[in-house]
């Protein structure tokens, strides 16, 4: 029998801010040197359990505990926070926040200085650590400058220097791009077989992390384990379904096919996945669909031309950017980290001076007009939705805009109630924003700009940190107003969003356009894929290995398929 | 990007080798003596070598500009203040009383008024250099280990060190909330009127306490998560021993304090009279 290293016996758990328990007496067991993924949709309570492994439940966050948690065999009550940072290492969510040292090296040992150790030993330990995240050549570099990848190559050194027996992930995957993210889930593998570590994950992109093999998934729902078993097992079943989690695309596109997905067939990943009974079944309902038509092209909205621009001399970001985007479009801008998305759309909305190069909107030239007068025909949607709020209610900022403009009251009144309800805030206007999750408080920000009626809307990452549920419901909201005549544009890393949603795809790359087309054109060249760090859609591996003989259209036909399925969810 | 005030600024100079520890008692030492003298001698003679020290460290004025002109009104408004609420402080001090012209009752212009002020103002002149340096050219990782050493509690040096470091991370997002409000229509240019521009500027505040106390959530946590604050001590990755450079500017730095404090206090008066 396999020493336990995790216990948690009737636990329950009650943050002091809440008045619902977050957890409801959940019983999880984790095995030594298990590789256990923890799964559920935001507000499910999986990052609370999370923070009861790492000790910062009940620590940090105070609440009320029932029930027991034993870590190595010993009562979680008994290990202060100190002593569980020995046994447990945590790696945040967020990348950047975490770091506490500057440089490489210096993040790495901040737990050996708090332990005293002396500078030769710490030195020493450091580089051994560095050696098996292959970090050691950068000791000395500035983390700032790091890529997504090292970031969370360092972060991961920074925990393992203490010889940890559990390392906890807390949603590793947020914030990368796929290919980022992709190589991420080797590196935890790696890891978890070279040292034989128990290995816990929080995450909810799914098909993301099955990329490795891993022994057990557990679902939290409504803060209850709904499932506790093998990969296998669980891709056969419909409790993702159930729990709004997005199951793998090409799992999905068999159960759609009315194909039985069985434990035995091997579904947790796709290589090894036996398709061969389900064959005819995708052909068949490959057949009976219908094809998308795209959109035909009207007048142009945005003109970019030949746009360049550089934050210091020397190092241009935006290298002669042309672009036309016609009026009721909705595109798609990826690209990696740093490729300059980002950029470009702070130039389109005028935060930033392009050096050369011209801006032109409904063909009038914008170039020169300052912030507050493209405000009137282009909305912006920042990431990060604490950068946007500024007022304590719900109603008073979405309000906020239109009280600027000097728009009487009645009328601001009505129009802020009309975007309320279209955004699903209707109930909650009265509400302090405090109160609200971080994908509600994404809708407020998108409601406070949609009631300054934009012509164009860009958004920056729209779906960032949702779970499948608000997803949909956040992005068809966006395809409705988009049918409705609003050109949007959104900036993402997510394949999927730009392949489902998006009928046209920019693809950016050290601050020059080398694609744009269809995205799933784009999904279908290896060049460009690598190039922006996308990751090829797995529908797409599937028709292939099926036989179909256009498997561009099978992905198409399960986007639109899978579009009217979702939509009786709501 | 941001503008950068108050970060460190790497360059291969002198002074960037010294350790953070040099640094820091210099500094404590450089205010001291500025501090404490009013001999006019010694000031300018603290004020041409600070300036030759900036030289040294090979920082460009442009580099710190924008704090420089902030120091300097508020210098502005500091004499400004020293003349209203004392104008006969150097009659005082000098015991001597030669009138250039007078203004209304009490206000009247003397050269000892003119002189002190001037006094005043060359101690900040030679202060600024010496601090700023040490601020831009000590990196943020051995401020704290320097803090620590002289025996400041190594929480207090890391709450000083992190402040420090986040500096430019706030004046990043408090750019990008900046417009992100305008792109709301908050106009903060000069185009509005001034009492409608600083409730504009408070819809900054809030969203950036908020972004700001996000982060201080998760590098609190993570810290704990890490083991900071188990032991009363912590050794340091980064710290440096001493080298030649060190003992010999400390030595330089101590003579030039004792030189400064024997002159200045020779004549059992901390200032010096021109008028006698």
């Amino acid at each position: 029998m396999k020493k336990r290293v995790i216990e948690f016996n009737d636990y329950s758990f009650k943050y002091h801010s809440q008045t619902a328990p977050t957890l409801n007496n959940i019983n999880i067991t984790v095995y030594e040197g298990e590789k256990v993924l923890i799964v559920g949709p935001s507000g499910s309570g999986k990052s609370t359990i999370g923070h009861c492994i790492s000790g910062l439940v009940p620590f940090s966050y105070k609440g009320e505990v029932t029930g027991s948690l034993k870590i190595l065999g010993r009562d979680a009550q008994s290990l202060d926070i100190f002593t569980r940072s020995k046994i447990v290492g945590t790696v945040l969510q967020d990348p950047d926040g975490q770091f506490i040292g500057l440089t490489v090296g210096e993040d790495i040992a901040f737990s050996l200085e708090n332990d005293c150790t002396d500078q030769m030993t710490m030195k020493k330990l450091v580089e051994e650590t560095a050696i098996t995240v292959e970090m050691n050549e950068y000791l000395p570099a500035s983390i700032h400058h790091l890529s997504g990848g090292q970031k969370q190559r360092v972060s991961l050194a920074g925990v393992m220097v203490d010889k940890v027996e559990i390392i906890l992930f807390d949603e590793p995957l947020a914030n990368l791009d796929p290919a980022t993210g992709q190589y991420a889930i080797e590196l935890i593998d790696r890891i978890h077989k070279e040292t034989n570590k128990t290995v816990v994950i929080i995450e909810h992109r799914l098909e993301d992390v099955l990329h490795r093999h891993v022994d057990r998934i557990i679902v939290v729902d409504d803060g209850r384990i709904v499932a506790d078993m093998s990969p296998d097992k669980l891709l056969s079943s419909s409790i993702l379904e159930a729990s709004h989690i997005r199951e793998p695309l090409y799992v999905r596109a068999v159960k759609y096919a009315g194909c039985e997905v069985k434990e035995d067939m091997k579904p947790s990943q796709l290589h090894s996945f036996s398709i061969e009974s389900c064959k005819d079944k995708l052909l068949d309902w490959f057949k009976a669909g219908n094809q998308v038509v795209p959109k035909e092209g009207k007048s142009p909205a945005l003109d970019l031309k030949d746009i360049s621009f550089s934050y210091a001399p020397g190092h241009e970001t935006i290298k002669g950017i042309t672009l036309s985007i016609k009026k009721g479009e909705m595109v798609s801008i990826v690209g990696k980290n740093g490729a300059g998305k980002s950029t470009l759309s702070k130039i389109i909305c005028g935060f930033e001076k392009p050096r050369s190069g011209s801006i032109l909107f409904n063909e009038q030239d914008v170039t020169g007009d300052t912030i507050k007068e493209r405000s009137l025909r282009i909305g912006m949607v920042m990431q990060n939705p604490n950068h946007m709020i500024s007022k304590h209610i719900v109603f008073d900022e979405v309000a906020l805009g239109l009280n600027i403009r000097g728009v009487p009251e009645n009328e601001a009144k009505k129009q802020v109630e009309k975007v309320l309800k279209i955004c699903g805030l209707y109930p909650f206007r009265n509400w302090p924003i405090s109160a609200l999750s971080f994908g509600q408080k994404k809708r407020v920000t998108i409601a406070s700009i949609l009631v300054l009626e934009p012509e164009v809307m860009i958004l920056d990452e729209p779906t960032a940190g949702q779970d499948l549920r608000h997803y949909t419901e956040m992005m068809d909201f966006l395809a409705e107003l988009n049918r409705q005549g609003m050109t949007i544009i959104l900036i993402t890393h997510d394949t999927h969003l730009m392949l489902e949603y998006t009928t046209r795809a920019i693809v950016i790359d050290k601050g020059r356009i080398i694609a744009d087309k269809q995205p799933s054109l784009i999904l279908t060249d290896s060049e460009i894929t690598s190039l922006a760090n996308l990751k090829e859609t797995s529908l797409l591996v599937l028709a292939k290995r099926v036989g179909m003989k256009e498997p561009k259209a099978f992905v198409e036909h399960y986007i639109a398929y899978d579009r009217e399925v979702r939509k009786k969810w709501q | 990007m941001a503008v950068e005030m108050l970060s460190y600024i790497d360059r291969k100079s002198p002074i960037h080798q010294l350790t953070g520890v040099t640094k820091l008692i210099c500094f404590i030492v450089w205010s001291s003596a500025a501090m404490l003298t009013y001999d006019t001698r010694i000031l300018a003679f603290l004020f041409v070598f600070s300036i030759l020290i900036f030289m040294i460290s090979k920082i460009k004025v442009s580099e710190v500009s924008f704090v420089l002109i902030f120091i300097l009104v508020f210098l502005f408004i500091n004499n400004l203040a020293i003349y209203l609420f004392s104008p006969q402080e150097g009659v005082k001090i000098y015991g001597s009383s030669h009138v250039l012209f007078e203004i209304a009752g009490r206000y009247t212009v003397t050269i000892e008024q003119i002189f002190y002020q001037c006094n005043v103002t060359l101690k900040y002149f030679a202060v600024i250099p010496v601090a700023l340096l040490f601020i831009v050219t000590t990196h943020p990782s051995e401020f704290a280990a320097s803090l620590n050493k002289i025996g400041v509690s190594y929480r207090i040096s890391y709450a000083v060190a992190l402040a420090l470091r986040y500096i430019p991370d706030i004046q990043r997002d408090f750019r990008n909330i900046a417009l992100s409000q305008q792109a709301r229509g908050i106009d903060m240019s000069k185009k509005e009127k001034l009492p409608i521009r600083i409730k504009n500027a408070a819809s900054i505040i809030f969203p950036l306490i908020l972004s700001s106390m996000d982060k201080i959530e998760t590098i609190s946590n993570a810290m704990e998560l890490r083991g900071f604050g188990k032991n009363n001590q912590r050794t340091w990755y980064r710290a440096r021993p001493f080298q030649a450079g060190d003992y010999v500017t400390l030595a330089a730095f101590g003579l030039i304090f004792v030189t400064a404090m024997v002159v200045t206090f020779h004549d059992g008066n901390r200032f010096y009279n021109p008028f006698v």
